[in-house]
């Protein structure tokens, strides 16, 4: 059979791609479209290292197919960042030394930018509840939790 | 290198801050790239056939329609791997024997577990890479399988090697069995310390085997040219290993085969070791075209190497004054398929945070068909030491004394002879028990409910083999080079100890981990060593290189080379001379590096001595769950010497991480087999690691006993922190529910059923 042709936007730009039936959309963000900044952890919606956002909404890229995103428009890391100027969220990991191997912080990263455009001023909780579909094997979270609060602190202008 | 440590103070620059790590940005934003990131052109996906059965003879495989399927381009089988002598190669903490990597690699006479590969092919796409292995026939004979580790020692069990005969015992069995090797370490007379006991408590304790559970699968892409040469990519805790294995396997000149480790998404252990890269480099060969491989999570849990579940019996003997006066063990250490359970270090680790003068431990290492262990951060270290500080906690509760006080009674410290044999330089036990009773946790009032544990843990720490090479550039910025994989910050440590030497700018300095061709052999990052290691070579390179500098401006001023000095970061003349010419800065000197002989660089090759043990005291308290046995850790914190902590924020999350994944052990990790010798639970949903929901902050305390065999005074802290966690859960659940749990982990169903069992016999406290 034939690929299936997709049109959809990454990052605020316009992509196409051609993708199997079966191609899931973290398949086709890193295969096709070499966004490998997007991981595999599980491939089963366990783990949350492959976060992103599709039409705002936070998702496993595992567990959405390729052909799924026509038309949609998807946020991945390498889309937090404003030109040079890092997103707070990342200068706040980077401060609060809230990785240590990285692998899971990408996920991490996508998954509390959505909390906070939801809530900008969660809880500990909330953050904690939120943040618990992403696993992290390094730090054990305390790190983690508090870059987001300060990282929400700082988009609030507190 | 042995001198007096630095001390701290007004003139450390850079040790000691919480300085921005220089790999940072590329892991915030997506750029860096771990071991599936890689794609090359023309690439093959390579996929591997794994054994249904936990235990079988393999008759046969036929890969003739694999080999005929379009779009499959190699298959290789055990036949290309050159089978290997039996002999024991120290490892770090483990030992490993070629014997049984190539049969751990690719089964070769037997499967030994489900998930044992037996076949591996590469092919254009997956789809056609796993069509092709549904057409590779395998012939199994299907032998009966043993699991568990006491029914593995059972004369009759189905035994997983026929030529295995148990080293260690006198005499010599006379039959084989599942047992590989027995261990022991006695330290004065344990039965003439028990006389002098007013108390002895002795108990049974079991673990379970539980993942490393990093979230980057196993992963790697390999090419090899027409002319044999080999490149590797991929993620590793130790490329110079990788390469010295995958070479011995394939029967390749080492020099044929050049690694360069990608960032790598965890380790804890789980990647000191090979599974998928020797078939990768086989496929490629064959093949003649690159080919990656990816494991998926359910492979990464179903093939590659957990930690041990095992069998602890502990007996402890004191006096009513809290002294310990004799202490015993006996450890049964599952290995899965091969020999090599972390059983020896799990012995030596059992009693070593107390000062004892009557110990006995013996261990047993214990094969079963289950997926060969490898090492998981302390390897074999958490599961002794949760025993014995359970039955320490009992015995000071039994006694009514607190049980920092009888820790504090018995603890280590310089001097003492462990029953493993060193005697110990400084080291932090006290310091970490008296930080601990002072710390407001300690007094804090409990709830409802709750309880608290404490629990103190040790760990050895190691050196070894290790090179690192510091070159000034042209404009006088430098070039670090070093050869452990960084997992966790070591670069933001390493350059901040060369900025600390040098008197420059960390942002001056450009730290690589290099590849197998850019320096000389490195062990791998394991035995929390590369902080340690590296940094100590790394202050070696920086001397050197600080050397020639004065070299090379005594040359330029035409004085001798011990009338200059390097000071703030510039070379100037000294004594007498000095003032006599303007100082010359790392810039300068790069500008007459060509004139005055050539490139400046400090090359470091060390065998790094002098590692040192961390000790840990961590203080946990629990609320449990009356109607659920739902236990949950409400307030933690870890206190542990670091001897020195270059990057404290690093440290810090060393101590968090560890303790994460200590509660994981403790409350919910284990693997699940059913009567068929098949894992039901190779996933994170049902293999169930805490998430962020599940813990408190972690509270943090660094206590700094300087090592002094190192520049900075550092110890390794990476794995002490995994091994207190279990038992200051448990403490703390038996101080809340009047329950002492000996079997991990402590999962609701079974706190539960412990709970109704207690009440019924008004035992419970809740």
């Amino acid at each position: 059979m034939a690929k299936h042709h997709v049109t959809a936007t990454v990052n605020g730009d316009a992509v196409e791609f051609l993708c199997e039936t079966e191609d899931t959309l973290l398949d086709c963000l890193r295969d096709q479209l070499g966004l490998t900044g997007t991981k595999e952890g599980c491939s089963t919606g366990d783990c949350g290292a492959c976060s992103v956002t599709v039409d705002g909404r936070l998702v496993c890229s595992c567990l959405m197919l390729g052909i799924e995103a026509n038309g949609k428009s998807i946020g991945t890391v390498e889309g937090i960042a404003q030109g040079e100027k890092l997103h707070p969220l990342q200068e706040k990991f980077l401060e609060h030394a809230a990785l240590q191997c990285g692998v899971c912080t990408p996920g991490f990263l996508v998954a509390a930018k959505a909390l906070l455009e939801k809530n900008p001023n969660p809880t500990e909780t909330e953050a904690r509840y939120w943040l618990a579909g992403n696993l992290c094997r390094c730090t054990g979270y305390d790190k983690i939790i508090r870059a987001v609060l300060d990282a929400a602190a700082v988009m609030r202008g507190a | 290198m042995q001198e007096k440590v630095k001390e701290p103070g007004s003139e450390f620059k850079w040790v000691g801050t919480r300085a921005p790590r220089p790999d940072g940005v590329d892991k915030v934003t997506g750029r860096a790239r771990f071991g599936a990131d890689l794609s090359l052109p023309g690439q093959l996906v390579g996929k591997v056939l794994r054994s249904p059965h936990p235990h079988a003879r393999i008759r046969g495989i036929d890969t003739s329609a694999a080999e005929k399927l379009p779009g499959v381009k190699a298959v290789v089988t055990a036949r290309d791997f050159k089978d290997q002598p039996s002999e024991f190669i120290p490892a770090g903490e483990m030992m490993i024997n070629y014997r049984d990597v190539v049969r751990n690699v690719m089964a070769r006479e037997k499967a030994l577990y489900e998930g044992h590969p037996v076949a591996a092919v590469a092919a254009t796409s997956a789809a056609v890479a796993k069509r092709a292995l549904k057409l590779i026939k395998v012939d199994y004979e299907v032998l009966p399988h043993v699991i568990d580790v006491v029914e593995a020692m059972k004369p009759g069990a189905p035994l997983l090697h026929e030529d295995l005969y148990t080293v260690g015992v006198d005499p010599p069995p006379k039959s084989p069995s599942n047992v590989a090797k027995r261990i022991e370490f006695v330290l004065g007379d344990v039965a003439a310390g028990l006389r002098q006991a007013d108390v002895v408590i002795e108990r049974e304790f079991t673990t379970k085997p539980v993942h490393q559970g990093y979230i980057e699968p196993h992963a790697c892409i390999a090419s090899v040219s027409e002319d044999g040469l080999a490149e590797l990519w991929g993620t590793t805790q130790g490329h110079w290993v990788v390469r010295a294995h995958c070479a011995r396997l394939l029967g390749w000149d080492i020099s044929k085969v050049r690694v360069t480790a990608s960032e790598i998404g965890g380790g804890f252990g789980g990647k000191t070791v090979v599974y998928l890269e020797p078939i990768a480099l086989a496929l490629a060969k064959k093949a003649a075209r690159p080919v990656k491989m990816v494991m998926t999570r359910e492979e990464v849990f179903r093939a590659s190497g957990p930690t041990s579940g095992a069998h602890v019996r502990v007996k402890i003997g004191a006096r009513k004054d809290g002294r310990i006066v004799a202490a015993e063990a006996e450890l049964k250490y599952q290995a899965g398929a091969f020999p090599g359970s972390p059983v020896q270090p799990g012995a030596m680790c059992a009693f070593a945070p107390y000062d004892l003068e009557n110990v006995k431990v013996v261990g047993y290492d214990v094969v079963t068909n289950r997926p060969k262990v490898a090492a998981y951060r302390a390897p074999g270290g958490p599961i002794s030491e949760f025993a014995v500080e359970s039955v320490i906690d009992e015995i000071a509760a039994r006694i009514g004394m607190d049980p920092i006080d009888l820790r504090l009674k018995n603890a280590a410290k310089q001097g003492t002879k462990a029953a493993y044999g060193p005697k110990f330089g400084p080291i932090g036990m006290i310091e970490t028990l008296e930080a601990a009773k002072a710390h407001a946790h300690y007094r804090t009032p409990l709830g409802k409910n709750q309880g608290r544990g404490v629990a103190s843990g040790f760990w050895f720490n190691i050196g070894g083999e290790t090179a690192v090479s510091l070159s000034l550039n042209e404009d006088g910025t430098l070039a670090l080079t070093a050869g452990t994989p960084d997992i966790g910050g070591l670069r933001a440590s390493l350059c901040m100890m060369a900025a600390e030497e040098l008197g420059v700018p960390m942002d001056k300095i450009r730290v690589v981990i290099g590849d197998t061709n850019s320096l000389g052999y490195n062990f791998l990052t394991g035995g929390s060593r590369s902080t340690f290691s590296s940094g100590m070579a790394t202050v070696d390179a920086a001397r050197q290189l600080i050397k020639e500098a004065c070299k090379r401006a005594a040359k330029l001023w035409e004085l001798p080379e011990d009338a200059v000095e390097y000071k703030d970061g510039a070379v100037r003349p000294a004594g007498p001379n000095a003032g006599k010419h303007s100082p010359m800065t790392l810039r300068d000197i790069a500008g007459i590096a060509g004139k005055t002989g050539g490139p400046i660089v400090g090359y470091a090759r060390i065998n790094a001595a002098g590692a040192a043990p961390s000790l840990a005291t961590h203080i946990c308290d629990v609320e449990v769950d009356p109607e659920t046995g739902r236990v949950s850790v409400v307030r933690y914190t870890a206190i542990q010497d670091a001897g020195r902590a270059i990057h404290p924020s690093y440290v810090e999350g060393q101590y968090q991480g560890g303790v994460a994944q200590g509660i994981g052990w403790a409350l919910n990790e284990e693997y699940i087999y059913g009567d068929d010798g098949k894992l039901q639970n190779p996933g994170f949903l049902d293999y169930r690691v805490p998430v962020a929901s599940d813990l408190p902050m972690i509270d943090t305390v660094i206590v700094e006993v300087p090592n002094p065999r190192h520049p900075y005074g550092v110890r390794g802290v990476g794995e002490t922190p995994i091994v207190p966690p279990m038992a200051a859960v448990a403490n703390a659940v038996a101080n809340a529910t009047g329950v002492r749990f000996a079997d991990l982990p402590m999962s609701p169903p079974k706190v539960l059923k412990a709970l109704d069992e207690a009440r019924a016999k008004g035992t419970a406290k809740l």
